[in-house]
């Protein structure tokens, strides 16, 4: 494998009825970061049926060139035509690196393909950059530059490693999403539009769809939140969960809670954040009466702000707090959501 | 009907992790457990044979100690064990592990291959995809409700926001989600006669049709340039004030950070 | 000697442990506030095996050494005192009797489907007037052509009303010995739903109150004449052999609710400060846990050597396990009694409200130092072979 050969930043730009998924821009956004380090530029591959069309959104946020497989047989995701058409891109194409979102399409198509196409695949990083391998020179061993760095969590959670694929190519990884940062997009902005047809022959890898069942859910998914009102045991009981919906109404919020208020049966586990629970990220995490424990804690320290109300100064909950207030709850939360609901009225 | 199902010895992180001085996981200090999707998809497959009949042989790659699970997994019902280790199976990534346990099945006959979507050391979910690729067969991911139908299998595949009917032709493998089912307990009884079972062992000979290039840390395209425990975000501010005083505190930042 | 246990026993414990943990845990709680009896535990045990543990496998059973089903007692006490004497009042003082006496007819009738938990036992031998002395009994049963007739009652008798087959004590004569006369028991099987057998009272308990203690009352109660456990006139004999074993699993519960008590206390003083510390970094804190964990360790050596006692019976009739298990039973139960007095202790004021598990083992403990022989009985069974 000559790997002079392998130029460019490619993205699985995914698409799912026929409409471009977030996460095929957010990719676009840090395609271009790492393209300008590496003097190159970013080519999206575009697969589907009836998909031409979305060519110029792909370069609206930031796509180079677009690459389209438009083809019947591509009208649903199904692993097999996919793998088949991204892996016949890579051959022809030569990539240097190929990003595809960790959804629950890229992390079945993106495990098939590379396999297909003998390179390695890191799953679900959070970050990526460019950089050596190994990161210090070591006496004896080459030292490769303009490597793509991958860094995922392991663990849930726990450890984050950095991976590298230095000896293959392309270098492909998934990328959670929700992470890396979509560019403003530029209007009218027009990419370099290339057709290409692997052909498509089905054999016992084309599986059938037989049915489409879209779910219909109306319960907010707690990952999804912008404001999280998290209660623990120290709430008292499930009717006091009040107070905390009060609050998260006010402020367009939702409730969570911790593991313990799951196991004693006060709410659903869909609802709980932490290791055995949700990953959360929300820009403010009120943790309410939660003490804190390395479990929950891992399920939430990522959010933007953490504010605490518990009445235990030791709560290790306070460790992890933006803004750690020790008081009552009780008397706390129903005058903040007071407070609040005139600051709004208000504006 | 022969159904494969691939199991991993895991550490328990439901306890917390737990490190060494010098920040490496301390393995050691962790239970090892049957990895939890591994072990909806044993279950699926013990449905499977309460069902349609069905001969559930289990394969593992890993540390001889790695017999446990295999144990476990006869002691819920499975009816062969395989182990498959070697000291120059260490240090694999996804493609060297999926090339080594492809190696592995290809001496089996199977219809069906499960393996758990992902394994809670690593959250990869690459390594049961990369199999189907390895012995060009159908893959089925986040699979949900599996039923047989003939010679195919029909599965419920599971998106963010839909699920997919999927009919597949076997022999397929299929990646098990752990809110696939709730697995069933090992029997007392079960545990006895699984430790009377003959179990398998397979060195690096016993693979067939794989390539030593593409075994172990050597074969591992992806290796590995930093590994740490996470940094913990440090403390903020913390304040005893009176409850009004503290609506205010919090309602300032609230308003410095812009969120109202 | 070998202290260390086969990978199939860590096997065992590892499946006690979480079925204890994640069924019956989460309601152990609430069965103790409402006097319930967890039906839907022993629905999901039955299912399992835990009813047949060392049942053989040709009567429906696990087929495993009485050692497992020590541990299996021991987890499900640990967590909840209440779902382990279900189990050990199940195992040891129902299916047991019937698998050592009873005739090949009664053992596929009722040893089968007591094994695989298609019918829940219980055991009838304490009277009013009859508890630590056996011979106070006035229960009668008496032949009347094919049948049985029994009259009487029995009390504080464990899974009563839960349970569908009973085995039942009561007396059939009189026989002379030395000079004087004394009544001769015999042992009956008698299932529930049979004419003239009902129910009175249901206890009130201090502790195991998920446990289901009722007075059975046989009134005219028919029963055929082939329900004669073991030769008439043994009774006396089967029942305190029986106990022998129901000792056992007592012990195990006992064993159990002191682990239980021991390793919740553990987790409570590395957690709870006083002064600005934790509570387990002051010294009395640590020797009061290092004294209860040395004496929770001897227990369970005493407990698991009576299992494996058994064990040695169940290939050499000859050997008798009863001093071994009136020293385990006597030992494990004074010190569930202690380690969970300790325990309330070391949780102070938190110790004594019924939200903190400690509180209930403290209750669930005393019964162990009281039914299928007091502590004082196991004395006696221990000194009289001393002095033999």
């Amino acid at each position: 494998m000559n790997l002079e050969e392998y130029k460019g930043v490619y993205v699985f730009a995914q698409q799912v009825d026929n409409e471009i998924s977030s996460i095929a821009f957010e990719l676009l956004g840090k395609a271009k970061d790492l393209a300008k380090d590496l003097n190159t530029d970013v080519t999206a591959v575009l697969l589907g049926s009836d998909v031409k069309g979305l060519a110029d959104n792909l370069a609206e946020y930031g796509a180079d060139k677009v690459i389209v497989v438009d083809d019947p047989e591509l009208k649903v995701y199904r692993t097999e035509p996919y793998a088949h058409a991204l892996a016949e891109v890579i051959n022809k194409y030569k990539p240097e690196i190929v990003l595809v979102g960790a959804t629950a399409i890229g992390r079945d198509l993106g495990p098939r393909v590379s396999a297909r196409v003998a390179t390695g695949l890191t799953a679900d990083c959070t970050v990526l950059e460019i950089g050596d391998f190994p990161l210090q020179a070591i006496p004896g061993q080459e030292q490769k530059h303009n490597q793509l760095l991958m860094t995922r969590p392991a663990f849930g959670g726990n450890t984050i490693a950095t991976i590298a694929c230095p000896d293959n190519r392309p270098q492909m990884a998934t990328v959670r999403a929700g992470v890396m940062q979509k560019i403003q997009p530029i209007k009218g902005a027009k990419a370099v539009v290339e057709e290409f047809n692997p052909g498509f022959t089905p054999d016992n890898k084309y599986v059938e769809i037989l049915d489409v069942v879209k779910a219909v859910t109306d319960t907010v998914d707690i990952m999804d939140a912008k404001i999280l009102v998290s209660g623990g045991r120290g709430v008292g009981s499930p009717e006091n969960f009040k107070i905390l919906e009060d609050l998260a109404a006010v402020l367009g919020g939702t409730v969570s809670c911790s593991r313990a208020v799951v196991d004693a049966g006060w709410k659903p586990k869909d609802l709980q954040v932490g290791q055995t629970g949700k990953t959360v990220r929300p820009n403010v995490y009120f943790a309410i009466g939660i003490s804190g424990a390395i479990q929950h804690v891992a399920g939430m320290e990522e959010s933007d702000i953490i504010i605490a109300i518990n009445k235990d100064a030791d709560a290790p909950i306070f460790d992890v707090a933006d803004y750690g207030i020790v008081g009552d709850l009780n008397k706390i939360v129903p005058k903040l959501t007071e407070s609040l609901k005139a600051e709004i009225a208000a504006k | 009907m022969k159904i494969v199902v691939c199991i991993k010895q895991v550490p328990d992180t439901k306890g917390g992790v737990k490190f060494n001085p010098d920040g490496t996981l301390d393995r050691g200090a962790m239970l090892a457990i049957m990895n939890p999707d591994d072990k909806a998809g044993l279950e699926a497959a013990l449905r499977l044979k309460d069902e349609y009949g069905a001969e559930v042989t289990v394969v593992t790659m890993g540390l001889p100690k790695a017999e446990e699970v295999l144990r476990e997994a006869m002691a819920m019902g499975a009816d062969n064990g395989i182990l498959v280790t070697d000291r120059v199976l260490g240090g694999a990534d996804t493609w060297a592990t999926s090339t080594t346990i492809a190696g592995a099945i290809r001496n089996l006959e199977y219809d069906l291959i499960i393996t758990g979507r992902q394994a809670i050391d690593g959250d990869t979910a690459q390594v049961g995809p990369q199999i189907s690729e390895h012995l060009d067969i159908p893959v089925i991911s986040y699979a949900q409700n599996i039923k047989i139908d003939g010679d195919s299998v029909v599965v419920e595949r599971q998106y963010e926001d839909r699920y997919h009917v999927v009919k597949a032709k076997m022999p397929c493998l299929i990646t098990a989600l752990s809110e696939l089912n709730e697995p069933r307990y090992m029997t007392p009884g079960g545990i006895f006669d699984a430790y009377q079972k003959e179990i398998t062992v397979w060195g690096r000979a016993d693979l067939k049709d794989v390539d030593d290039s593409n075994l172990g840390l050597k074969g591992s395209p992806t290796k590995i340039a930093k590994a740490s425990d996470k940094v913990r975000k440090g403390a903020g501010e913390k304040v005893t004030l009176d409850p009004d005083e503290s609506v205010s505190y919090i309602v300032d930042k609230l308003k410095v950070k812009h969120v109202i | 000697m070998d202290f260390m246990l086969s990978k199939e026993h860590e096997m065992a414990r590892t499946l006690f442990k979480d079925f204890a943990e994640n069924e019956a845990k989460p309601l152990a709680q609430e069965i103790d506030e409402n006097h319930r009896f967890p039906r839907e535990t022993v629905d999901k045990m039955a299912k399992l095996g835990f009813l047949g543990i060392p049942v053989p496998k040709e009567y429906g059973g696990q087929g495993c050494d009485p050692l497992t089903y020590v541990m299996c007692v021991e987890e499900l006490s640990k967590v909840c005192g209440t779902t382990g004497v279900i189990v050990s009042a199940h195992t040891s003082l129902c299916c047991d009797p019937i698998q050592t006496y009873g005739t090949e007819e009664q053992k596929q009738k009722y040893l089968v489907p007591l094994a695989k938990g298609e019918k829940l036992g219980a055991f009838g031998l304490t009277e009013p007037g009859a508890g630590t002395d056996a011979q106070g009994q006035q229960t009668k049963a008496v032949l009347d052509g094919d049948e049985w007739v029994l009259n009487g009652s029995k009390c504080f008798i464990t899974n009563g009303k839960e349970a569908d087959v009973y085995v039942i004590f009561a007396i059939t004569g009189t026989v002379e010995k030395r000079g004087k006369l004394s009544k001769e028991i015999s042992a009956f099987i008698v299932e529930k739903g049979t004419p003239g057998f009902t129910f009175g009272t249901k206890e009130n308990k201090m502790g195991i109150c998920g446990s289901s203690t009722y007075e059975l009352i046989f009134t005219d109660c028919r029963i055929p004449k082939d329900n004669l456990l073991g030769q008439k006139g043994k009774g006396f004999n089967i029942a305190m052999h029986t106990l022998d074993g129901g000792r056992i699993g007592i012990a195990a519960q006992a064993l159990g609710l002191a682990e239980g008590a021991l390793e919740t206390t553990i987790n409570y003083v590395k957690e709870r400060k006083q002064f600005g510390r934790s509570i387990g970094a002051f010294q009395n804190t640590q020797f009061q846990l290092a004294d209860m964990a040395t004496k929770v360790q001897a227990a369970q050596l005493l407990v698991y050597q009576a299992a494996m006692k058994k064990a040695e019976y169940a290939k050499n009739p000859k050997v008798s396990y009863s001093v071994e298990a009136a020293m385990a039973k006597l030992y494990a139960a004074e010190v569930a009694m202690e380690v969970t007095t300790k325990a309330v202790q070391l949780h102070g004021g938190y110790g004594y409200i019924k939200e903190y598990d400690v509180e209930r083992m403290m209750r669930d403990a005393k019964i162990t130092e009281i039914y299928e022989g007091t502590s004082e009985v196991q004395r006696m069974v221990i000194s009289s072979n001393l002095l033999k």
